[in-house]
């Protein structure tokens, strides 16, 4: 028989044969699921100096992980040991196998089990310097094992109040991939017990062992080291593990620039077959922090989306806020696979608003077209001080739903009626068209990324925050004086993690009184407790989300506190007047 | 120390009742007003619904027999704290710390410190507070109280008043789930009022059900609309904006049509509903007797509804739940006869 070949090599083999054919099968199942403007995409892009970057980024955080590393060291460190560790037992292997051997074509499974085939007194080069390395990596590994082990039974000790509640089939997988090492180092240290072949820590080990009838042991230990192997590899397709694979095509996808599309694509599928289930978006979740619940965050919906058992309750239950998106280390675009997933039939909104016709105003020269949205209808205050504002200012405006209006169609779209929504936006774009006009300027931030990402509209959009912060830096708006007043600022999600309009609501607050800090800024920033893409939360639920984000927002006691979404300004308000919630179009009106 | 043999916390109708009860018999009353005077939110009103009685009448009624009975009253004093006396052996008494930061102890306690208006601006979609022609129903009693309804439009023509029903009441948006059962007869004689000031006026009701449960009120809501003329839609309004003439524009859905309505009028009420008052609220989290509201929750409200889960502490009128002048004055009834029989068997 071949001394490079026992019969205990054969489950691993089989293992990897598996794994490699179910991968090749879903790979161009997908690639074939992908929409036309997605492969238009690849094709553009894929000799280009994006795939650099793409190889770039694949090293800096699919081996190094980075951005773990950024949102909690230790979790960061653990993924490191596995990704990387294990990456560099299998590189060095070979390596070592290659000086071993001097050949480069060899048995692939020499080298996972080199410790074993090694001939006995055969010398070659840097074999001591092979022997240190491999059981430092080794060592490396275990390391990351101890901390994966703590996370799983103390999650808190890693600075996760949650970790993820796995399905049998993770537990399986997640047992075999835990087993390997630890086989794999009393399989090698048994060898080395009599064969003196391994490093500090093996032939340490491989010294104490030796009291052991090492011969009667030493094939069983391989075998069920081959064992874990092929049970991980046969059930990584169908586990949280396929995101070793997925997740780097998914950084090259991206930097082609494919993106999601409204329909479900091959690209969603390798976008829920990156997640790796490690749980970072359920501690950002207030559905979980303030609601306590915890079957519908981003890792439990992907899961059911992938073991086809979504129920539509988990798939509306989201605030649709986007802190997970923007927590995620893998950057799941997870809100819009929702929005795929809530796809609702419903009913027929194209005659919904047909008694308000598309015409020219009686002052369509205005040049500037105001657009308050619903939410600012219920909260005049802000219309009354934006009307206030803009006539200080002595600006040209046209108040384009002061009397009736037409909805932005967002609502309807966060909820799964697309074709609701987009017959809604077609009319109103009509609308704005036809208004004439330089600029459309909106007090509510859902309408503003409404008509900046989803319209097609012939004139820039702004946002009042940014439209008052240009009217102060022009000199047509003046704040007279300071006031003694200590002013915190909410973010809203829309705008804020949507937009990135973090500066200059915080300007505009500043000419007025002092900003003072409050807890979960910018794209930290909190549920107001008002989300419309959620369905199915009941109002006490909402009211312990808004509270928990007041409490946050107020840990430096303000004397108001100022945001700049009529939603929540409402939202802040209902409960109770412990604070003054004022929009900052108020704040600048108050003058 | 002098102990009493009752603290009552709260001067309103309900308080000045029980108080005049349990002296008739008696007792040893000190009673605690947070307000300068007496009366509570009787005084804010002119008449009273459904047969237009004289909030005064009723309050010099209980304010004669307050005067010939002989008790301690504090008034202007917001008690501070409420708790069971910590003396050993003494754990039946009650001491009251009051607003001088004195100490005061009895042998029973009623707590009668009734409800508060709902705050409108919570509703900013109402416009309260930002435009003038939109008031309370407490400050159009204040009008009704001096004869004049005060119309803050440029608009020549005969006023369009409208009355909102519900506003922080049936509201989960604002976590208020219960009827504040008041309103809706307060607002149908309200409206009368209105009509008989300014016949010329159009009246205009908004609702979401109309509640004309107690004696009379199903009587007086059929003149409303057969003798004056009111109007009564079921819609719940959805916002108010401006006019350019100092007017409002209302949007509502007339749900009995299905159809969205739209109504400038010159005047908007909106019936404002109850909560439990500020010190309602502290008393029933301190002593942990609230209700999910912070209303204090009674014993039992069928058969021990003036006694808490407290021994010797009691509770009558609004400060349970949303009652109206006549419920509150028998309750009151009630809460003197069951202080009345511990304190005897106390002894």
């Amino acid at each position: 028989m071949n001394q490079n070949f026992h019969p205990f090599v054969i489950p691993f083999m089989l293992g990897v044969i598996f794994l490699v054919i179910v991968m090749i099968v879903r790979l161009v199942r997908w690639f074939r699921m992908m929409d036309k403007r997605q492969r238009v995409a690849v094709s553009r892009n894929i000799i280009s100096f994006k795939t650099l970057k793409a190889i770039w980024e694949t090293i800096r955080e699919s081996l190094f992980h980075r951005n773990i590393f950024k949102t909690n060291f230790v979790l960061g460190y653990m993924h490191f040991c596995f990704a990387f560790g294990w990456l560099m037992l299998i590189v060095m292997g070979k390596v070592e196998e290659i000086f071993a051997s001097g050949k480069i074509f060899t048995e692939p499974w020499l080298g996972i089990f080199f410790k074993y085939f090694e001939p006995i007194g055969e010398h070659y080069p840097l074999q001591g310097f092979f022997a240190f390395v491999m059981d430092l990596l080794l060592l490396f590994v275990l390391s990351g094992l101890i901390l994966a082990f703590i996370k799983r039974s103390r999650s808190t000790i890693l600075g996760l109040r949650k970790t993820t509640n796995h399905s049998p089939i993770d537990r399986t997988a997640l047992t075999a991939l835990w087993l390997i090492f630890p086989l794999r180092l009393f399989s090698e240290s048994i060898t080395a017990s009599y064969k003196g072949n391994g490093g500090f820590l093996t032939q340490t080990i491989g010294n104490w062992l030796s009291v052991l009838p090492v011969e009667t042991i030493e094939l069983p230990a391989w075998w069920a080291y081959s064992i874990a192997l092929c049970v991980f590899f046969a059930l990584m397709p169908f586990t949280r593990y396929m995101h070793i694979f997925t997740e780097v095509l998914l950084i090259f996808l991206r930097k082609w620039k494919v993106v999601e599309s409204a329909e479900k694509t091959g690209y969603t599928f390798i976008e829920l077959y990156s997640c790796s289930r490690c749980g970072i978006c359920i501690d950002t979740c207030q559905i979980n922090s303030a609601a306590n619940i915890n079957n519908t965050q981003a890792v439990y919906f992907i899961r059911d989306v992938r073991e086809e058992q979504l129920q539509d309750e988990i798939a509306d239950n989201c605030l649709m806020c986007n802190r997970c998106t923007n927590a995620c280390p893998v950057g799941i675009e997870q809100t819009q696979i929702r929005r795929i997933y809530r796809r609702k039939k419903g009913f027929d909104s194209e005659k919904l608003y047909d008694y308000i016709k598309p015409e020219a105003p009686k002052d369509a020269q205005a040049k500037v077209l105001y657009f308050a949205g619903c939410m600012s209808h219920l909260t005049p205050g802000i219309i009354t001080a934006m009307k206030q504002i803009l006539d200080n200012a002595k600006i040209d405006y046209h108040f384009l739903d002061e009397d009736k209006s037409i909805c932005c169609g967002r609502p309807l779209k966060q909820q799964g009626f697309l074709e609701q929504a987009n017959a809604l936006m077609r009319k109103n774009s009509e609308l704005i068209n036809n208004a004439g006009g330089t600029v459309l300027v909106t007090s509510c931030p859902i309408c503003y990324n409404s008509f900046a990402k989803d319209y097609n509209l012939s004139i820039p959009v702004m946002h009042h925050s940014q439209y008052i912060e240009q009217l102060l830096n022009e000199g047509k708006l003046k704040v007279s004086k300071k006031k003694e007043l200590r002013i915190a600022y909410h973010d809203p999600c829309e705008i804020s993690r949507g937009h990135n309009i973090y500066e200059s609501p915080r300007n505009i607050i500043t000419k007025v009184g002092e900003l003072i800090p409050a807890g979960n800024e910018k794209d930290d920033s909190l549920c107001c407790g008002g989300s419309l893409a959620n369905t199915i939360i009941n109002p006490e639920q909402l009211t312990a989300i808004r509270n928990q984000t007041l409490d946050t927002l107020c840990i430096n006691h303000p004397d108001i506190l100022a945001t700049s979404c009529p939603l929540c300004k409402k939202s802040f308000q209902r409960g109770g007047n412990t604070i003054k919630v004022m929009d900052i179009a108020e704040l600048i009106a108050l003058d | 120390m002098n102990i009493v043999d009752c603290i009552i916390i709260g001067g309103g109708p309900a308080g000045m009742e029980a108080a005049n009860r349990l002296t008739d018999q008696g007792f040893q009353v000190l009673l605690f007003e947070k307000e300068p005077e007496l009366g509570g939110k009787l005084r804010q009103w002119d008449k009273l619904f459904p047969d237009f009685t004289l909030a005064q009448d009723i309050l010099k009624m209980l304010n004669d027999n307050i005067a010939s009975n002989k008790l301690e009253i504090k008034t202007g004093n917001t008690i501070r704290e409420l708790r069971q006396s910590t003396d050993e052996g003494n754990s039946k008494e009650w001491e009251v710390i009051d607003g001088n930061g004195e100490s005061h102890r009895a042998r029973t306690v009623l707590i009668t410190t009734g409800f508060d208006f709902f705050d409108a601006t919570r509703k900013e979609e109402y416009g309260y507070g930002i435009y003038p022609n939109v008031i309370t129903s407490v400050e159009l009693e204040e009008q009704l109280k001096n004869g004049k309804i005060e119309i803050a439009s440029n608009s020549k023509n005969d006023p369009n008043i409208a009355f909102i029903q519900c506003v922080g009441s049936r509201d989960e948006k604002v976590g208020n789930h219960y009827c504040s059962r008041n309103c809706c007869i307060c607002a149908v004689k309200q409206a009368i009022e209105v009509k008989e000031l300014l016949p010329q006026s159009e009246v205009t009701c908004y609702y979401m059900d109309l509640r004309m449960f107690g004696q009379s009120y199903e009587e007086l809501y059929r003149k409303a609309q057969q003798e004056f003329r009111v109007n009564f839609i079921r819609g719940r309004v959805s916002e108010i904006s401006p006019t350019l003439e100092n007017r409002v524009i209302l949007k509502a859905e007339d749900t009995l049509l299905s159809r969205p309505i739209r109504a400038t009028v010159d005047l908007v009420v909106l019936m404002v509903g109850m909560e439990p008052s500020e010190t309602t609220a502290q008393l029933s989290k301190s002593l942990n007797m609230s209700d999910p509201y912070g209303y204090i929750a009674s014993k039992n409200s069928y058969t021990a509804d003036n006694e808490t889960q407290h021994k010797g502490l009691f509770v009558a009128g609004t400060a349970k739940r949303q009652l109206a002048i006549p419920d509150v004055i028998r309750d009151a009834d009630a809460a003197a006869f069951t202080i009345a029989k511990h304190l005897k068997n106390g002894k």
